[in-house]
């Protein structure tokens, strides 16, 4: 554990963008009726939010340690 | 429509699919070639979260709320990045204490509490029975579905049909026995089931594909991509709403609150417990899980809106139940084979959640509730009997089929009342309430058993009334009024609206009020009063996970043989890297604090802790545990302790070869500097000797100049002869002296390397034919034979005229010198080769001692003479300057003795480099490059 103090940092970091990104009130910014390529917004915007929250965790956790 | 018959022979054959899958991984395991020991594996086997809510649910869910299906997978995800702390400490932890399940876990932290452990089980099976109805319902349903003659316009009022012909019932009990095939064919001491965890990674791939499946053929196959549903959707008056969410306090809060009790859910579920913590192979697998297990939820998310929308357009609002759209939208598209796989995906869901659950559970009613009360009571005499195993099995068994049992009877009572979303919620409810006691267990070592019980039991307590209750009153097995008019008929007590509090949601609501009374009632008790001997050590053994497992073994060790033999070995060890004296001095320190005397110290697991601080400081804190272990009778060493005192060598080494490197650097640096000590020392001499010898030639001519000189001007008699003889002499040893003056000076401009001399292209036959010309008077009057012998025509060198026609005088006279007159002969060689010019001066004379082969390039120094006796028959300056000027120019010059006898002075210039257009590149001075040539 002590080996990788850094990575769980990057990762509680990470736990609190998406806390923050999942929740009022960015959500709310994006709760209106409009598209995009299609999509709803509000949608849109949480598929996407979640992708980058899991591919921070991915690239935070699986880079080599420092 | 697809015959009864078909359905069910798939049905088992995916079955029995799995259990060749479970079996072979069992056999593969018990081989040691486990074939669960993946990170891959692991991530999907986390998968297990997803059952038949995931998959049927969602969509029921969606069609209801829109996104308000999501915070359930948001939630984990959220989980799994702090898995890395969390999780992994809680892995740590089990494995070390041999954690067998959530509730052996929460026991064991608060002083391996009996009490404990039952009320943690009887939370979680009466908690996760609503869940297992869920999974019966859900598979039921999805079989009648699919052997119905049409799509099922609402769901089966249960407690319709008669308890034989309910074919939940039917799928209970196949559960059941597949369950105590998987879980309880053996007894395992770590209660690992290698062939389960690989038949869900299977099941998590079968639901993954088949979902993806069916949202690929809802969205591409009944409608035209993504844009033409979202856009028709949005058409729709009723189904645009599902588009965003509902914009209100209450919304944002409910959607928070159900994000937070996923998060939750997640690790605390019986289930996940089982295979995040006690089925996990390797704690470092959690690595890859972190970001593949979320991934895995993203993707088999992806599609449920677009199936709930697409199921909406397609039967319209109200129709058909929303959770069944995935296996009613491909069977009124007569796409049956699409729906089979659909239901073989829910199945899936189903079987995976219900064996692991299951498993789980009756591991822990067997381990945590029935034994210790077997054995308290003592009622059949089980401390006398060895083997017991029968007996666990049998416990085991029996406890999977009444738990199977209970979830149908939940499902017979309340289950029609609830869309499947809404069951699973009560029952993430109810194992929220483990969350205090075990995860702030894990960091606050002020927790006791009191407070543990207290919160446990208020926060289920609140659960029932506010959730479980009103669910058993929705579905008419309670009186409807005790929800409206509270308990005993007090309004503040209404356990949907408890103490009044309205606007929330039933889970939210049950999710404030448990926890809150939970979280009050498990700090509230813990700080009556502090934590007891037994509670205090296993607050340490897990807060401080991995630092106290070894004092923990060694205070056994302590207790046993408790002797001052301890104190004195760790002195000496302490001693030994830290010095005796300042061992002492500190262990003195540490028994005057404690009143007592270095003699008299008591040998406890504080001693060992400050002997490891100690030598913490001086070898690094990993290697001090293991060293303090060896004087404290330790137990073998675990491989992760080797693995930090691996690591922490591997830091000291490649500290430790940075200073040899440091030392070599040095030790080289120091041997250059003493040779370039040496060497100035030698110039230093060389420069004493040069200016004696230089004085030394200076005054020999000097000397016969003033005693000529003196006799000139003292004999006025002398005859004409005498005194022009005398001038004579005095003249030539002039021009000695000026030669000598000359040369030194040369030398002096080319060992301070200020010669500055043109670079051009030269003949060097012109060169040899000057020098020849310039001593031809000197060659004949000593009958010496001259011969020249050039090879060419000699392709041009760069260097200066004048100077290499001083170095072949130089060469020339030497070898006049030598010969003897009148059968002396010279010759001189010239021809090129591939590197470049060489030039040869031979002669027929006595030749050089091989002694004196490289003396005669010194200053002042002549082959077959010492300067200081006989008269020189030169400067001693010509071959040293030769050489430099020679050197110079690039080139080499020495000295080869043929065995013909004679000298052969040799020299090599080389040629110039040329550019692309093939003309000779001059260095600095491009002028006069054409006419050097005929100089």
């Amino acid at each position: 554990m002590y080996r990788s103090r850094l990575t769980t940092q990057r990762l509680a970091a990470v736990f609190l963008l998406g806390c923050l990104l999942f929740n009022y009130p960015l959500l709310a910014l994006f709760n209106r009726a409009a598209t995009l390529l299609g999509v709803p917004v509000l949608v849109a915007y949480i598929f996407v939010a979640w992708l980058g929250v899991i591919a921070l965790a991915a690239v935070v956790i699986e880079r080599p340690d420092d | 429509m697809l015959p009864g018959a078909l359905v069910i022979l798939v049905s088992f054959g995916y079955l029995a699919l799995l259990f060749a899958v479970a079996w072979l991984a069992d056999r593969r395991a018990d081989q040691g070639r486990s074939l669960i020991a993946s990170p891959t594996v692991y991530a999907l086997s986390l998968a297990v979260y997803c059952t038949t809510w995931t998959f049927y649910g969602s969509v029921g869910r969606a069609a209801a709320t829109g996104i308000g299906f999501l915070p359930i997978y948001l939630g984990p995800t959220l989980m799994m990045t702090l898995g890395w702390f969390l999780i992994h400490k809680i892995i740590r932890v089990a494995k070390a204490n041999r954690i067998t399940s959530i509730a052996d876990f929460i026991a064991s932290r608060y002083g391996k509490s009996q009490g404990l452990g039952g009320l943690v089980t009887v939370i979680a099976v009466v908690g996760v029975v609503p869940y297992i109805a869920l999974q019966l319902k859900a598979v039921s349903h999805s079989f009648t579905i699919l052997v119905g003659a049409t799509p099922q316009t609402a769901p089966l009022a249960a407690g319709t049909v008669p308890l034989w012909q309910d074919n939940a019932l039917y799928v209970a009990m196949i559960m059941a026995q597949f369950t105590i095939l998987f879980g309880t064919r053996h007894l395992d001491a770590t209660e690992r089931h290698e062939g389960m965890v690989a038949a869900i990674a299977v099941e998590s791939v079968v639901k993954l594909a088949t979902f993806v499946a069916v949202g690929v053929f809802v969205t591409y196959g009944l409608f035209d991509g993504l844009g033409d549903l979202f856009a028709r959707a949005r058409a729709e008056p009723s189904l645009a709403a599902l588009l965003t969410t509902a914009d209100s306090a209450a919304g944002y809060g409910s959607w928070a609150a159900l994000t937070f009790l996923s998060l939750l859910s997640v690790l605390l579920l019986p289930r996940q417990f089982q295979i995040a913590v006690v089925e996990n192979v390797d704690a470092a697998h959690l690595r890859r899980a972190i970001w593949l297990f979320p991934l895995y939820l993203f993707v088999i998310n992806l599609f449920v809106l677009p199936i709930a929308l697409g199921g909406l357009l397609h039967f319209g609002s109200g129709q058909v139940d929303a959770d069944t759209f995935v296996l009613t939208l491909p069977l009124a598209n007569q796409r049956e084979d699409l729906a089979l796989l659909a239901y073989l995906g829910g199945l899936s869901a189903a079987t995976g959640m219900i064996i692991v659950e299951t498993i789980a559970l009756s591991t822990m009613v067997c381990n945590d509730l029935v034994m210790p009360l077997l054995l308290r009571r003592d009622w059949f005499g089980l401390a006398a009997r060895t083997d017991l195993s029968g007996l666990l099995l049998g416990i085991r068994r029996w406890a999977i089929i009444v738990i199977l049992m209970l979830g149908y009877a939940y499902f017979r009572l309340a289950g029609e009342a609830y869309a499947l979303v809404s069951i699973g919620l009560i029952s993430f409810a109810a194992v929220a309430q483990f969350a205090p006691a075990l995860i702030g267990g894990l960091y606050w070592k002020g927790a006791t058993r009191a407070g543990a019980l207290a919160g446990l039991a208020a926060g289920f307590a609140v659960w029932l009334y506010t959730l479980l209750l009103p669910s058993f009153a929705k579905s008419g097995w309670l009186p409807a009024d005790a929800m409206t008019a509270g308990l005993f008929g007090i309004e503040l007590l209404r356990p949907q609206q408890l103490f009044g509090l309205t606007g929330l949601d039933e889970i939210s609501h049950c999710l404030l009020w448990s926890l809150l009374a939970n979280l009050g009632a498990y700090i509230g008790f813990s700080l009556i009063r502090p934590p007891d001997a037994g509670e205090a050590r296993q607050a340490g053994l897990f807060v401080d996970a991995l630092r106290v497992e070894d004092t923990e073994r060694w205070r056994g060790g302590l207790a046993g043989g408790g002797s001052q033999n301890l104190v004195a070995d760790l002195l000496a060890l302490a001693g030994r890297f830290l010095g005796p004296e300042r061992a002492r001095t500190a262990f003195s320190r540490y028994a005057r604090a404690r009143n007592a005397t270095l003699e008299t110290i008591q040998p406890d697991a504080n001693l060992v802790y400050f002997a490891e601080a100690q030598l913490a400081g001086a070898i690094g804190s990993s290697s001090a545990r293991v060293m303090v272990a060896s004087v404290a009778q330790e137990e073998p060493l675990g491989l992760d302790e080797v693995m930090n005192i691996l690591d922490e060598a591997s830091q000291v080494r490649a500290y430790s070869r940075e200073l040899e490197q440091k030392s070599q650097e040095l030790t080289r640096a120091t041997a250059e500097l003493r040779a370039a000590n040496a060497r100035l020392r030698e110039l230093d001499r060389m420069k004493d000797d040069f200016i004696s010898t230089v004085s030394h030639e200076l005054r020999t001519p000097l000397t016969s100049i003033r005693a000529f000189s003196e006799m000139l001007l003292d004999d006025p008699r002398l005859a004409l002869a005498e005194r022009k003889r005398f001038l004579g002499i005095v003249v030539g040893e002039t021009e000695r002296l000026s030669r000598l003056i000359n040369q030194i000076l040369d030398l002096a401009k080319l060992e301070s390397g200020r010669a500055d001399w043109a670079r051009v292209p030269v003949d060097l036959a012109a060169v040899i034919h000057a020098a020849a010309a310039s001593l031809g008077q000197l060659y004949r009057e000593k009958e010496v034979a001259l011969e020249i012998a050039i090879a060419e025509p000699l392709p041009p060198v760069l260097a200066d005229h004048d100077r290499l026609v001083q170095v072949m005088i130089n060469l020339l006279s030497n070898a006049v010198k030598f010969v003897p007159a009148g059968t002396g002969r010279v010759k001189v060689g010239a021809g090129g080769t591939a590197q470049g010019v060489r030039v040869e001066v031979a002669d027929n004379g006595p030749g050089i001692q091989p002694e004196d082969r490289e003396v005669i390039f010194e200053k002042f120094r002549q082959g077959g003479q010492d300067v200081l006796t006989d008269k020189p028959q030169g400067t001693g300056l010509g071959l040293p300057i030769s050489r430099q000027i020679i050197e110079y120019f690039g080139g080499r010059l020495w000295l080869e003795s043929p065995a013909a006898g004679g000298a052969t002075f040799v020299f090599t210039l080389p040629l110039p480099p040329r550019d692309n257009a093939g003309k000779i590149y001059s260095g600095g001075s491009p002028d006069g490059q054409e006419d050097s040539d005929r100089r």
